[in-house]
């Protein structure tokens, strides 16, 4: 025991220390330099569009040269381009995200309001989704070629192909509508009754009843992404050396499978739904049109049909930010769960 | 006192859709307290097969027969609660491959700890902390290195993680399953100095499984030299490795690979021709195809392991002209 513990001494190799700290800056300079980027493109997007900004926006409102002008003023749309550039920086960074043109009411005010609806559909989706899908993948993995398997594969893969706009219209026509004898039971839009009284109880359910089908289209569109993984994951990691030497220690097959098999094969489907929260307006704009929900995607789907030009911006703005946002907080999980990517 | 580790005409096959592959063919060995057996054959003659049924580890698609007795019981047959308290307390692994046999997002700390957890639940922390320190210190680790992960060890550090958690509930009985495949020749050295060391000082039991025979030579009291999934040769490890009386032990140790050389690992040097494809044995003795001296006769009958003539008692061959004159 002596001389060996001497020579292994010897022949230790310095330890590379992983450094969390380091890390999450790496990962958040990258996210800051992704969003001034997002800026830049956000700005010049708009405004080298091929002819006059003021008429293609104005688009047929404006009846005399003298209006147009003031619009022109009113936006700063006659200053030269980098003047032009740092104020809309300026603006952007303080909030100031302009005035709707069909609300006339600023557009940070508007995408606020918006903005939990949409964070209620698409939160509630996810979770539901992200719980649900774990656990079909999981029991597919175990049972890998029996029955419970083929069944939950399959209709994954189904609704996997399916999509979301056909599921919503599905779920509208059967169950909002009614077929046949059976008469519809859930609203076909809207988030709220008319009569319904905020901050009452009766109000949270009337909520909750107006979000039942499009939060069950939402959920079925994610769940087969995550069962998938979590089933392919897992399988994975069924078949690693580390999971004879957990039974060869006397764990139990459950114990092997909870402490072992489960948190590793969890890692991959954690940076999958990080990074799908990113897609939280983009996924909203097909169910929130379909289902008429005032969110972030029908405020964008709206404001396309006018064109308002700064309520689009602003969506945008939004929209990158949580991709952006959701790759981060994706990047750090990982990093926090799996040690190999921190050194 | 019964033997340690007593295995009885253990056979194993997979399934594989080509059909079985005949892993294990009829295999008795016996370890004694205290004593290092070494196993050695070249790769797939179910050195690692042999491993795995000693704590009946071996995949779902196995099919084995025969008796592995660990201290007496017999753990094929034994039931699940009575086999995962056996599994570790009384004989542990040192598995192949250190990298894949270590969870690699756990640290090295966590996972030392834990078969002393699963086996003895009410340990406190500061036991279970002081116990790893210990374990650690016993294989040439400093402490410190007890919140490394896998990725963050050396090969051979590594290995010697794998040797602290084969050590941490004072098992009588370790199988390691080519502890120094995959290392440098100094870092082998050590291990093997290690291993000697610990079979000193613990009066381990030992299987030490390599495809090098020079390395069994060192350490171990007696070898068993294996082809396609039989004990061909056995005997005292001096006498099998300076005068080799199956052909397949000749080409082994006539070969002399240097230690470390990963070729010998797949073609020992001096031995012509192809490892068997254990689907389509020939009738006879498996080697016959590649053996310099086969007659028409090693091609009817497998033939036996027994004393040939004029050997030391306890030196048994499975070669119908091991007795003869060279
Ligand atoms: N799960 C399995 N399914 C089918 N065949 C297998 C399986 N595991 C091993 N085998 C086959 O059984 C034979 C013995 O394999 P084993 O791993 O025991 O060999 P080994 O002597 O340890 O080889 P190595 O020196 O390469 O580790 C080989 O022919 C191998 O291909
Ligand atoms: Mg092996």
């Amino acid at each position: 025991m002596s001389a060996t513990l001497v020579a292994a001494g010897g022949s230790t190799p310095t330890l590379r220390r992983p450094s969390y700290a380091k890390y999450v800056g790496g990962r958040v300079l990258g996210a800051l330099g992704s969003l001034a980027f997002v800026l830049v493109v956000n700005f010049f997007l708009f405004r080298v569009l091929p002819g006059d900004p003021a008429r293609t926006l104005g688009r047929g409102r404006f009846r005399t040269e003298e209006q147009l002008e003031a619009f022109r003023a009113t936006y700063g749309l006659d200053q030269p381009l980098p003047q032009q550039f740092l104020t809309f920086l300026k603006n952007t960074l303080t909030g100031d995200l302009g005035v709707s043109l069909r609300y006339r009411v600023p557009v940070s005010e508007l995408i606020l309001d918006r903005l939990w609806p949409t964070l209620l559909l698409v939160g509630t989706s996810t979770l539901l989704a992200t719980i649900i899908g774990i656990y079909l993948g999981m029991v597919s993995a175990w049972n890998r070629g029996k029955t419970v398997d083929r069944v939950w594969t399959g209709s994954t893969l189904t609704l996997y192909s399916m999509p979301e706009w056909w599921l919503g219209l599905l779920l509208i026509a059967t169950l909002a509508v009614g077929f046949g004898p059976v008469p519809g039971m859930f609203p076909t839009g809207g988030l709220h009754s008319v009569d319904a009284d905020p901050g009452t109880f009766g109000y949270v359910l009337d909520t909750a009843w107006h979000l039942a089908l499009p939060v069950t289209t939402l959920t079925l569109a994610y769940l087969a992404d995550y069962a998938l993984i979590m089933r392919s994951s897992l399988l994975d990691e069924i078949g690693e050396d580390y999971l004879v030497t957990a039974r060869a220690k006397g764990l139990r097959d459950l114990q092997v499978r909870r402490r072992h098999a489960v948190p590793n094969a969890l890692l991959p489907t954690t940076t999958l739904v990080a990074i799908n929260l990113g897609f939280v307006v983009s996924g909203a704009i097909t169910i929130e049109t379909i289902f008429s929900i005032p969110g972030l995607g029908l405020l964008a789907t709206e404001a396309l049909s006018i064109p308002d030009y700064w309520v689009l911006q602003g969506v945008f703005l939004v929209a990158s930010a949580a991709v952006i946002l959701a790759n981060l907080l994706a990047n750090l999980l990982y990093g926090l769960l799996d040690p190999r990517v921190r050194t | 006192m019964g033997a340690l580790l007593e295995v009885r005409d253990l056979t194993v096959s997979y399934r594989t859709n080509e059909g079985p592959v005949p892993a294990l063919r009829g295999v008795d060995l016996t370890v004694e307290a205290g004593e290092v057996l070494g196993v050695a054959g070249e790769s797939g003659c179910g050195k690692s097969t042999l491993a795995s049924t000693v704590l009946r580890l071996q995949p779902k698609d196995a099919t084995v027969g025969g008796e592995v007795l660990v201290n007496g019981s017999d753990v094929l047959t034994l039931g699940w609660g009575d086999l995962r308290a056996l599994r570790w307390a009384e004989a542990s692994i040192v598995f192949q491959g250190a990298l894949h046999s270590l969870n690699p997002v756990r640290r090295i700390r966590d996972q030392i700890a834990e078969p002393i957890l699963v086996h003895d639940p009410g340990t406190s922390d500061d036991e279970v902390e002081r116990r790893v320190g210990e374990l650690l210190e016993q294989v040439g680790l400093p402490r410190a290195r007890s919140r490394a992960y896998p990725h963050q060890l050396s090969g051979g550090q590594r290995q010697r993680v794998m040797i602290a958690m084969a050590l941490a509930c004072r098992p009588k009985l370790v199988v390691a399953d080519e502890p120094t495949t995959a290392l440098d020749v100094m870092v082998q050295a050590q291990i093997l100095d290690l291993l000697g060391g610990l079979v000193r000082d613990l009066d381990l039991g030992m299987v030490l499984i390599s495809h090098d025979l020079s390395v069994l030579s060192e350490v171990c009291d007696r070898v068993v030299v294996m082809y396609a999934g039989r004990v061909v040769e056995l005997g005292a490890a001096a006498e099998v490795f300076d005068d080799p009386l199956h052909p397949y032990a000749q080409a082994l140790t006539g070969a002399f690979p240097r230690i470390g050389d990963p070729r010998a690992r797949y073609a020992p040097a001096g031995l012509a021709g192809d490892p068997p494809d254990l689907r389509t044995l020939p009738d006879g003795c498996s080697f016959a195809p590649r053996c310099p001296k086969a007659v028409d006769a090693c091609r009817t009958a497998e033939p036996p392991l027994v004393t040939p003539p004029g050997a030391a008692p306890g030196r048994r061959a499975a070669c119908i002209r091991a007795g003869e004159p060279a």
